[in-house]
């Protein structure tokens, strides 16, 4: 029984010592000179996959570095781009959402944007998500999105003076905050046709919630 | 005796886990030391609080509950009695429910998982295990 009380006594001072470690730790202050992200309004709405004349849209934000992205993108997209976008009856716009608890989603929403500059946004978002070893390694990606982008057949001075520059910064901003005045809290968040989706965020539903718009349309 | 012994253990590392996100929810510590996973999104979320209060407080009450009755359970008065037993599986149940529906929120609703909500959901499963054990062992 003693070495019972020893343990216990022995794990509330460690606790105790624990938690006043931690509250004595502050976040660290943003550096003076860092100015805030400008907002870009350059009347970017997302790249878009399919017709422009489908009838449904879904518009998805997303976090390149967020898990349930990547299985999205890689498990559910494949279906999604064979049954719906294929055949005509949905477009897809992405819009990136980083997530500020993820240290590289906007370095890797840059190297999209950037792919993006030069007709290759979608392969080089293939690339992020089913390549996402990097989102695991917790170093900085910019070498990996580098091999990518070479792989895609990108001119790789331009997307490097793209990437030097964070020239669609701001176009990631912009998106950001528009997904916050939308009500989005977490990824992957769907609207379709501009209303928010609650449902599970897979091929069959999708294909089922899809099929049922465009029937209803016909009916009315 | 032993699992009323690690079940304090247990509840008593829980309320130090739950203590420090709960002192994290009211500002007084400043950094979450996550890792791997997505602490903030999941506390910053508006499941992280429940009828106006931090859900991490009801952790700190719940695991304290936990600890006070496994310590009256190893007092000599209550030592071979099955009351304690059964309060402690009652309440470890209530907590494991409160825990997969917390879990439930994080995997399909904020999409984001705290790497502290884990160690909880680990500490109040390894107590309800071992209080339904040792209940099934005094019937």
């Amino acid at each position: 029984m003693r070495g019972f009380y020893v343990l216990l006594a022995v794990v509330a001072v460690g606790g105790a010592g624990w938690l006043i470690y931690a509250a004595q730790k502050k976040p660290a202050e943003a550096p003076a000179a860092v100015a805030p992200i400008p907002v870009a309004n350059d009347g970017f709405k997302g790249y878009t996959l399919g017709s422009d004349s489908a009838p449904v849209e879904i518009t998805v934000y997303s976090d390149f570095e967020c898990p349930f992205c990547a299985a999205f993108a890689s498990v559910q997209m494949p279906v999604v781009r064979e049954q719906l976008i294929a055949t005509g009856k949905l477009r897809l716009r992405f819009r990136d959402f980083p997530l500020s608890s993820h240290k590289y989603s906007r370095t890797a929403a840059l190297a999209a944007q950037c792919a993006g500059e030069q007709g290759k946004f979608w392969e080089m978002h293939d690339q992020l998500f089913m390549r996402h070893d990097w989102a695991q390694s917790d170093k900085d990606p910019s070498d990996v999105f580098k091999g990518f982008a070479s792989g895609l057949g990108i001119d790789m001075q331009k997307y490097q003076g793209c990437m030097d520059a964070q020239r669609y910064a701001g176009r990631i901003e912009a998106s950001y905050e528009e997904g916050q005045a939308r009500g989005v809290q977490g990824t992957p968040s769907l609207f379709v046709d501009g209303r928010h989706y609650e449902g599970k965020a897979n091929s069959d539903d999708l294909k089922q919630l899809v099929d049922s718009i465009i029937s209803a349309r016909k009916r009315s | 005796m032993r699992h009323r012994q690690a079940i304090a253990v247990l509840a008593l590392v829980g309320v130090f886990v739950a203590t420090y996100l709960w002192l994290y929810k009211i500002g007084i510590i400043g950094v979450l030391q996550c890792g791997v996973g997505a602490c903030e999104t999941v506390q910053a979320s508006r499941y992280a609080e429940l009828l106006g209060l931090p859900v991490a407080l009801y952790g700190v009450v719940g695991y304290a509950v936990l600890l006070v009755v496994s310590l009256v359970g190893l007092s000599s008065s209550f030592s071979g009695r099955r009351g304690p037993d059964l309060l402690l599986a009652a309440l470890a149940t209530i907590g494991l429910a409160f825990t997969l529906y917390l879990t439930g929120i994080e995997l399909f609703v904020i999409h984001a998982v705290c790497r502290w909500c884990v160690t909880s959901a680990v500490i109040i499963t390894a107590i309800w295990v071992t209080s339904v054990a040792a209940l099934r062992r005094s019937l």
